[in-house]
């Protein structure tokens, strides 16, 4: 029965599970100032896993193993390289954290998170779904209220709980309701028997809105974005980034895989859906964005405009459609860990998270202000980082399935979007310290800064300027939806 | 033709940018230097490449150089140079290097000129758009020109917001900014869906614009897609009404990004204009090229009209900028061959000269802190050979014959008087005012007697800035005594033009 493929299709996972084994046991025999070295293992541990995927665990034709609970194909297997990245940087970022780098359970909790994540990404079941969306957010929940002495993350960690749970919740009825009419759990036996015809198009679309709530929670699209800018400005900040990216991120790859295998006969309507939500949640975020004061809150409203970018290249519903969320998430996942962890070594710092305390920081630390741009710039949408080809690529596939009408909303809100980006840069760059000497003031990376931001700066630019490579992976991922 | 002269052209200044980013902050001369370096070399190549154009007679697009870069959208890097652009690179290459020559400045007790305050950062920015300009003239993929496109434009906020004149400079960044982005994600809409009706049109997948042409686009879609595209490039063309942000931005920019704004800049968006617009939706031209030649007719005369009244020396050159832009797109409007040469020639003449202007009145400012015109006066017994350069720059805004102005508007005149005479007669009006500012300024700033709050205080010139002016001046004096350097190459330009449109 446990044949290589088997093995391989789960190759991360069991590795990941070693890792926390490991991390386990050696971590309380440390000093408590050498405990921060988790996030080294972490991070390493992660790098050889990735190796090690990429060696042993490449799939091959698309096959649906363990009694058809997990898909072994390439849409799983790029997303699951996607979130053991981003968890990798977020361990870096972690380390020198100054309440939660200490503690070795923050790194436990986020691998146990990435492991549901990766199963979020593989799940052809609708049972092993929802575990594997309950493994990976329970451990978020705690991530993010992790700083107890903390009210505001507190906060956090309780509010994102309740959404979570509530909307979850929802979520588990509508897949009830989806076993009740078609007897089967199975995503892609489901596919089949709603081709048959036997559910009523209303009873389909309530089941599919019900499900909604719970991606949409998950990705944070309208309206149910409320928990996003709490979460983030409370939870500490190498964990808002994780949340803004990978988790969000592993809700895209449940929706590709749901609507585009599960659900492909009733396309007309849910695309409608999905365009009006997307058009939705570009605006209002675009909108709120542009009064913050708080950098974490603006990521935050970025975070969930960009949920909205993403979500037209699904409303698309072809091969370019999902090959280009695929291009977008992978170039918006590097670019906003890049923003939070110049935003996470400001802080560190500095303590201050407001956007007029980065007054004069071009001066302080020229690198990370640069950093700082090219991320900023890269949300904004501007070559050469990743974020100006991916926008392209998402609006092209909305042209291509005659949604031109949502792209010239998507394009507007971008237009928004190069204010309020270029409104942060401004102090970064125009605007000096009030009444100090900026030379007095410098900002040093440690180096696990450095190479974390190093290495995502590298990879924004890389898949903004060389990015046949990264299309191609994308491209192979979505091909084998249909 | 396998050396890559292109490539190394577009990408030198990247490659400079990020070498000056790696240097120590506190090496401001070897910064200066490096940069100084980089555009001389561009330059050289920039000038060879013209000049090989030129001697060798060729025709159509030449130095092609084709990089598959994403082949399963049929995104190519793909080079090459023809009559309308080979100018137009050149100039690039020559306002990037008179760019940085006034911008090195100097300092000391009497004066701060150039560029001062983190000149490392500055030069990297200005390097950035200056690659990103090269690789819109060169850019034969439309994807790959619009990447180049937006490459150019970001930096602008940041080169005038940081170093800018500091009254307006925000204002003014985020108003730029805004104007060009909006412009450039409209045409954009229009391209991807050109992009998809060629795909559907000829099955072919690709953003090849020698393929586009091809396309069979239908007479409706071109009608419908003509405007946004083309308006969309225009905006950076400073075609009015959205020509607002170009004299705020001018008046904020430090010097030689003013002289990169009007001289290249601006260019960048009647190119594209041309190149996208009118080259690849030619039905959609014809169609509405009534709309552009009124708008086009509106700015040269608003805009000379309006520059007549400035009192800053800076915005005076801002709205005459965008009157002679003016001129470029009434040009591109009559689709026939004079007004095209005459655009083509325009964008170059106009290019060097607008750059000329802003290096003076930069210098000028630097040494007296005003620009208000009233306040200025007797420059010419500082700075007798800025005087010589302004005068010759004004010849050339006049359109005097001997000079490269009147060799673009000439034909620009006689073109719109083929298509519609009496357009002509009301866009000569501009002719008269813009002589009329042009000696009244002249005569006020450099030749009426010196204020005393200058006296005794105002210097005179580097070295280095007399070398860009001369450098400035020599173009436009040799295009306005030998049009045979730089018409008959444009000329072979507009046939390519002329036959998309169909042979009028």
């Amino acid at each position: 029965m446990f044949t290589p493929q088997i093995f391989a299709s789960i190759l991360p996972e069991i590795l990941i599970l070693a890792l926390v084994m490991i991390l386990l046991v050696v971590e309380p025999f440390w000093k408590v100032d050498q405990r921060r070295n988790a996030g080294w293992l972490t991070a390493g541990g992660l790098f050889i896993i990735m190796i090690v995927s990429l060696l042993f665990g490449q799939p091959g034709e698309p096959t649906s193993v363990l009694g058809g609970m997990i898909r072994f194909d390439w849409l799983g297997f790029f997303f699951k390289i996607l979130f053991m990245f981003a968890a990798a940087v977020t361990a870096l970022l972690l380390m020198d954290h100054e309440k939660a780098g200490q503690r070795g359970e923050a790194y436990v909790l986020l691998l146990v998170s990435l492991l549901g994540m990766n199963l979020m990404a593989v799940s052809a079941d609708l049972v092993m779904l929802y575990l594997a969306i309950e493994t990976a957010s329970i451990p978020l929940y705690i991530l993010a209220g992790f700083l107890l002495a903390d009210d505001r993350s507190t906060e956090a960690g309780f509010k994102y709980l309740l959404f979570g749970t509530v909307t979850s919740t929802v979520m588990l009825y509508g897949f009830s309701l989806i076993f009740g009419f078609a007897g089967t759990t199975n995503i892609y036996k489901l596919a089949e028997i709603l081709a048959a015809g036997n559910l009523s198009a209303l009873l389909a679309f309530s089941v599919l809105a019900l499900i909604l709530v719970g991606i949409g929670f998950k990705i944070a699209i309208v309206p149910f974005q409320f928990w996003a800018p709490d979460v983030y400005e409370g939870s500490p900040t190498p964990v808002a980034g994780f949340l803004s990216t990978a988790s969000k991120a592993a809700g895209f790859a449940v929706v590709v895989r749901l609507f585009f295998v599960a659900f492909p006969d009733f396309a007309p309507s849910w695309t409608l859906i999905l365009a009006a939500l997307s058009a939705l949640t570009m605006t209002v975020g675009n909108l709120l964005a542009i009064s913050q004061t708080n950098v974490k809150r603006l990521l935050a409203y970025s975070s969930i405009a960009h949920a909205g970018y993403a979500l037209i290249g699904v409303v698309a519903f072809s091969q370019l459609g999902a090959a280009s969320v695929v291009f977008y998430l992978a170039a918006y996942i590097a670019t906003n860990l890049l923003a939070f962890g110049v935003v996470m070594a400001f802080s560190r710092v500095t303590g201050l998270d407001d956007i007029k305390d980065y007054a004069g920081m071009s001066r302080r630390n020229p690198w990370l202000a640069l950093m700082m741009l090219a991320a900023f710039l890269s949300l904004t949408g501007m070559p050469p980082f990743g974020g100006f080809v991916a926008k392209i690529f998402v609006f092209a596939a909305g042209v291509q399935a005659n949604y031109t009408w949502l792209v010239i909303v998507g394009i507007l809100n971008s237009i928004i979007g190069v204010y309020y980006y270029l409104n942060a840069m401004k102090y970064v760059y125009l605007y000096r310290m009030p009444n100090e000497d900026e030379e007095n003031h410098p900002i040093p990376l440690t180096r696990s800064y450095a190479i974390a931001l190093a290495v995502l700066m590298l990879g924004v630019i890389l898949i903004g300027t060389v990015f046949a490579p990264w299309f191609s992976w994308s491209d192979a991922a979505a091909l084998n939806l249909y | 033709m396998n050396f890559p002269i292109l490539s190394i052209i577009t990408f030198l200044p990247f490659v400079a940018a990020v070498v000056m980013l790696m240097m120590p902050a506190e090496r401001k001369t070897e910064v200066r230097a490096v940069a100084l370096a980089t555009a001389a070399i561009d330059l050289l190549l920039a000038g060879w490449v013209y000049l090989q154009y030129l001697l060798r007679g060729m025709t159509g697009y030449q130095f092609i150089e084709t990089y598959n870069w994403l082949p399963a959208l049929g995104i190519s890097l793909k080079f090459g140079v023809d009559g309308m652009s080979a100018p137009l690179v050149l100039l690039t290459g020559i306002v990037m290097f008179t760019g940085v020559l006034i911008s090195w400045g100097e300092n000391n007790e009497h004066v701060s000129a150039g560029i001062q305050d983190r000149p490392r950062e500055f030069f990297a920015f200005l390097f950035l758009l200056a690659g990103g300009v090269f690789g819109v003239f060169v850019s034969l993929d439309l994807f790959m020109l619009f990447f180049f496109y937006e490459i150019a434009v970001f930096p602008m906020y940041l080169l005038i917001a940081i170093w800018g004149w500091i009254k307006t400079r925000e204002y003014a960044a985020m108003k730029l900014t805004l104007y060009l982005f909006i412009g450039s994600v409209v045409s954009i809409v229009g391209v991807l869906v050109m992009y998809w009706a060629q795909y559907q049109n000829t099955g072919v997948l690709s953003f090849d614009m020698l393929q586009m042409e091809s396309a069979g686009f239908s007479s409706t879609f071109q009608y419908i897609w003509f405007l946004p595209v083309f308006l969309g490039f225009a905006v950076l063309g400073g075609i009015w009404p959205f020509h607002n942000w170009s004299p705020d931005g001018h008046v904020a920019a430090p010097t030689a990004v003013s002289m990169f704004h009007a001289g290249v800049l601006m260019k960048l968006g009647a190119f594209a204009a041309l190149r996208v617009g009118v080259m690849l939706l030619p039905e959609g031209a014809k169609q509405w090229s009534w709309l552009i030649m009124t708008l086009a007719v509106i700015a040269v005369v608003y805009g000379a009209y309006i520059a007549f009244v400035q009192t800053d020396l800076k915005y005076m050159i801002g709205f005459s900028s965008v009157s002679h832009m003016g001129l470029v797109m009434l040009g591109f409007s009559t689709l026939n061959q004079n007004g095209l040469t005459g655009a083509g020639v325009q964008m170059f003449s106009h290019g060097v000269m607008t750059a000329l202007f802003f290096a003076i009145t930069g210098m000028i400012y630097d040494r007296t802190h005003t620009r208000m015109i009233p306040e200025l006066g007797g420059i010419a017994k500082v700075m007798p050979f800025a005087t010589i350069g302004f005068i010759i720059g004004g010849f050339v805004s006049m359109g005097m014959p001997g000079f490269s102005g009147f060799i673009a508007e000439f034909p620009i005149f006689m073109g719109v008087w083929r298509e519609q005479w009496f357009v002509a007669v009301i866009a000569s009006i501009s002719i008269i005012i813009t002589a009329a500012y042009i000696m009244m300024n002249i005569r006020k700033v450099f030749f009426s007697p010196m204020p005393v709050t200058l006296e005794g205080h105002v210097g005179d010139i580097t070295v280095l800035d007399k070398v860009a002016i001369s450098t400035l001046c020599f173009f436009m004096i040799v295009i306005g005594l030998f049009p045979a350097v730089m018409v008959p190459m444009v000329e072979r330009g507009v046939e390519n033009i002329l036959r998309l449109l169909g042979g009028a």
